[in-house]
């Protein structure tokens, strides 16, 4: 409220001038109100594509069996791990976005958080075909479930990590999906006030009758907190939980401790990248250079250097303590992942998470829209990579150097994988028409205290200390949607 | 003038809007409800709201979660079948952590959600109780229910005073309902 006025030293978090409410709700809504661009067509049917390449590869394997997967006596797990922990891994930026920058009160997220939730919601629904296509005969899937049965009943193991991880995956997306929803009510009910007839229908059942009153918004808002308070370690305990499937077992290489901390850096790294993937893309192609500003570009690298540098002492921690242990089986797994017949993935890791992310320190690197988005991919690439390494380097020489083995994928490895893909884009960019990308009511929040005009007309009261307005005027040079000559006269 | 059920001011800024719920306090008329496109902060004090319980339930969910988990293991590991692992003992309670967080959680943000949808009454298909169509979009509107306070033309110059940009009358309570 104009009440309190933001230190003018923060940088705005909604650009542009004559920036009203009604004109947030147009420029959000403006994709899911209008018929879909060129862009959009030729990118839903090249994704759609990967999804019916998907389809089929999966039905094969369930048709076929596991033995369609280039899987041997010595290399159990390979691509379909891999897989699954890259999408679990790509998942947590949305919740970290949404509950633990919450917690942090930055407002910055106000504008990311729901497609980096929605990302979450399908890298997690990748993530869970993986499981479930893995485990061979996936009509008894639920036999991973505490259920009677005729048995006995003979139970599950509760000291496995895998029933653990069983139930951390399903709380995880369920909650996500919760989180998400409950936070898109408003934003539905804007999009039902606005339409009319069959649409106006649709989008009523789905807002589930939000009006907007007093009482509503009050017990809303306690709810978003205690989600993000009670997600918050929800989504560190998923992939401490995740790295627990390899940390537990006794495989060299696998059974570490520092696991479950450099599992999640690994996850929050590989997320925020996603998110960038995606949203310098959708940020050009549906006109919201506004809302979705250089700051929260750069606010993201700073992030992902953070983390890219965690996963790199994490490295060469792993490395010594390997060293140090005295225990020459350890020492023999680590020296053969850098330097035996997989050394080009471990480089192409190490390469990809390590040294690339490091550019980020340029300013002119983090503040390059095209550089950016090329790292995101790097990391991505890097992190698809790590897990490769972790899985299929630790396994390829076990303990009888008779059955040392390699990998090799199958096409339906890498249809499942290329098809993942498919799925993931296909999905997001179904939600960019129907769902608004970002949190309508969150950025209205930011209107009045936190928007470039609001910060102008600080300025133009007069009260600013001037160095403080020159700094701030300066700190406006990196964005791409301020107009430079507004601020020449000041 | 009998027809009228609600009286509508609908302000084009937030603080216009809480200055105008201030101004018809002062005059005694009371607010039947007041509809925002966002989150107003210290709208609940204005409007002598009390805090949200729902913390209260979402702990009471969270740990019959706890407990919910923590029986159900302890009877399939410990009592129904002991499966012997090397000897190991059957309550192995840190290996029962994990599971009781995950249940934990699930339990506490089921609960809560439901509760909120319950106690809001917000459920997949309900008609939608709208006084003002553009109160979801950019425009925040104070209710005034005509019916017990009858002096209009009062009601109208206060809230056109504190800077609303329209005043409307509904002669239906929700515009919504066809």
């Amino acid at each position: 409220m104009s009440g309190h006025n933001e230190s003018i030293l923060r940088e705005p978090l909604i650009t542009g001038d004559n920036i009203t409410y009604a004109k947030i709700t147009d420029d959000i809504l403006s994709p899911v109100e209008n018929k879909p661009n060129k862009a959009w067509w030729i990118g839903f049917i090249v994704a759609s594509l990967g999804a019916l390449l998907w389809v089929v590869a999966v039905s094969y394997t369930f048709w076929n069996g596991i033995g369609a997967w280039g899987l041997n006596k010595t290399v159990g797990w390979a691509w379909d791990i891999t897989g699954f922990v890259w999408w679990v891994g790509i998942g947590h930026a949305g919740t970290l976005i949404s509950a633990v920058l919450l917690l942090f009160r930055q407002n910055w997220r106000n504008s990311i958080n729901r497609s980096a939730e929605a990302m979450t919601i399908f890298a997690v629904i990748c993530a869970a075909t993986y499981v479930v296509s893995h485990m061979g005969r996936p009509w008894l899937a639920y036999w991973v479930l505490p259920l009677p049965n005729q048995f006995g009943s003979l139970w599950v193991n509760f000291n496995s990590p895998l029933v653990w991880d069983m139930f951390a995956i399903s709380t995880y997306f369920s909650v996500s999906l919760l989180f998400w929803y409950t936070g898109l009510l408003p934003d539905i009910a804007t999009i039902r006030d606005r339409a009319v007839g069959t649409r106006r229908k649709i989008y009523s059942i789905f807002s589930f009758g939000w009006s907007g009153s007093v009482k509503t918004w009050q017990r809303f808002e306690a709810v978003s907190l205690i989600l993000a308070g009670i997600s918050t370690p929800l989504v560190l305990s998923v992939h401490t939980i995740v790295s627990m499937d390899f940390a537990t077992s006794v495989i060299p290489g696998w059974h570490t401790t520092i696991f479950p901390p450099y599992f999640v850096a690994g996850a929050i790294f590989s997320g925020f990248a996603m998110v960038l993937t995606l949203l310098l893309v959708a940020r050009k192609v549906l006109g919201l250079e506004n809302y979705i500003t250089m700051f929260h570009i750069e606010s993201m690298n700073k992030i992902i250097i953070l983390t890219g540098s965690i996963v790199g002492v994490a490295y060469l921690t792993e490395f010594f303590i390997a060293w140090y242990s005295g225990s020459e089986y350890e020492q023999y797994a680590f020296i053969n992942r850098s330097t035996g017949p997989y050394w080009w993935s471990y480089w192409m890791m190490m390469t990809c998470n390590v040294i690339s992310p490091q550019l980020l320190w340029f300013k002119k690197i983090r503040l390059s829209i095209k550089a950016t988005w090329i790292l995101s991919i790097v990391v991505n690439v890097g992190m698809w990579f790590e897990r490769f390494v972790i899985i299929v380097t630790s396994l390829h020489r076990d303990y009888i150097p008779s059955s040392w083995a390699m990998f090799y994928p199958t096409w339906v490895d890498i249809s499942v994988f290329v098809g993942s893909i498919g799925l993931f884009f296909t999905l997001f960019l179904l939600f960019l028409r129907v769902l608004p990308s970002i949190a309508i009511a969150e950025v209205k929040l930011l209107l009045k205290s936190a928007s470039e005009q609001a910060k102008m007309k600080q300025i133009k009261e007069g009260h600013e200390n001037k160095e403080y307005v020159t700094e701030y005027i300066e700190s406006l040079e990196k964005f791409d949607s301020v107009k430079q000559e507004d601020y020449a006269k000041i | 003038m009998s027809d009228i059920k609600y009286i509508l001011g609908s302000f084009g800024d937030p603080d216009e809007m809480m200055h105008g719920i201030e101004k018809l306090q002062e005059n005694n008329i009371s607010i039947y409800d007041v509809y925002t496109p966002m989150p107003i902060h210290g709208i609940e004090a204005k409007l002598g709201i009390k805090r949200s319980r729902i913390d209260i339930a979402a702990f009471c969910f969270g740990i019959t979660g706890t407990c919910c988990a923590f029986a159900l293991i302890y009877f399939c590991a410990v009592i129904d079948w002991r499966v012997n692992i090397g000897g190991k003992p059957s309550f192995a309670l840190p290996d029962f952590i994990p599971i009781m967080f995950e249940l934990t959680v699930l339990f506490c943000a089921f609960g809560m959600v439901l509760t909120y949808y319950a106690s809001t009454h917000l459920f997949p298909g309900r008609a939608p109780r709208v006084m003002d169509l553009r109160a979801t979009d950019d425009r925040f509107v104070i209710a005034v229910d005509a019916k017990d306070n009858v002096e209009h033309t009062v009601i109208d110059g206060l809230l056109k005073d504190a800077g609303a940009l329209e005043i409307k009358y509904n002669e239906r309570k929700y515009i919504s309902y066809e």
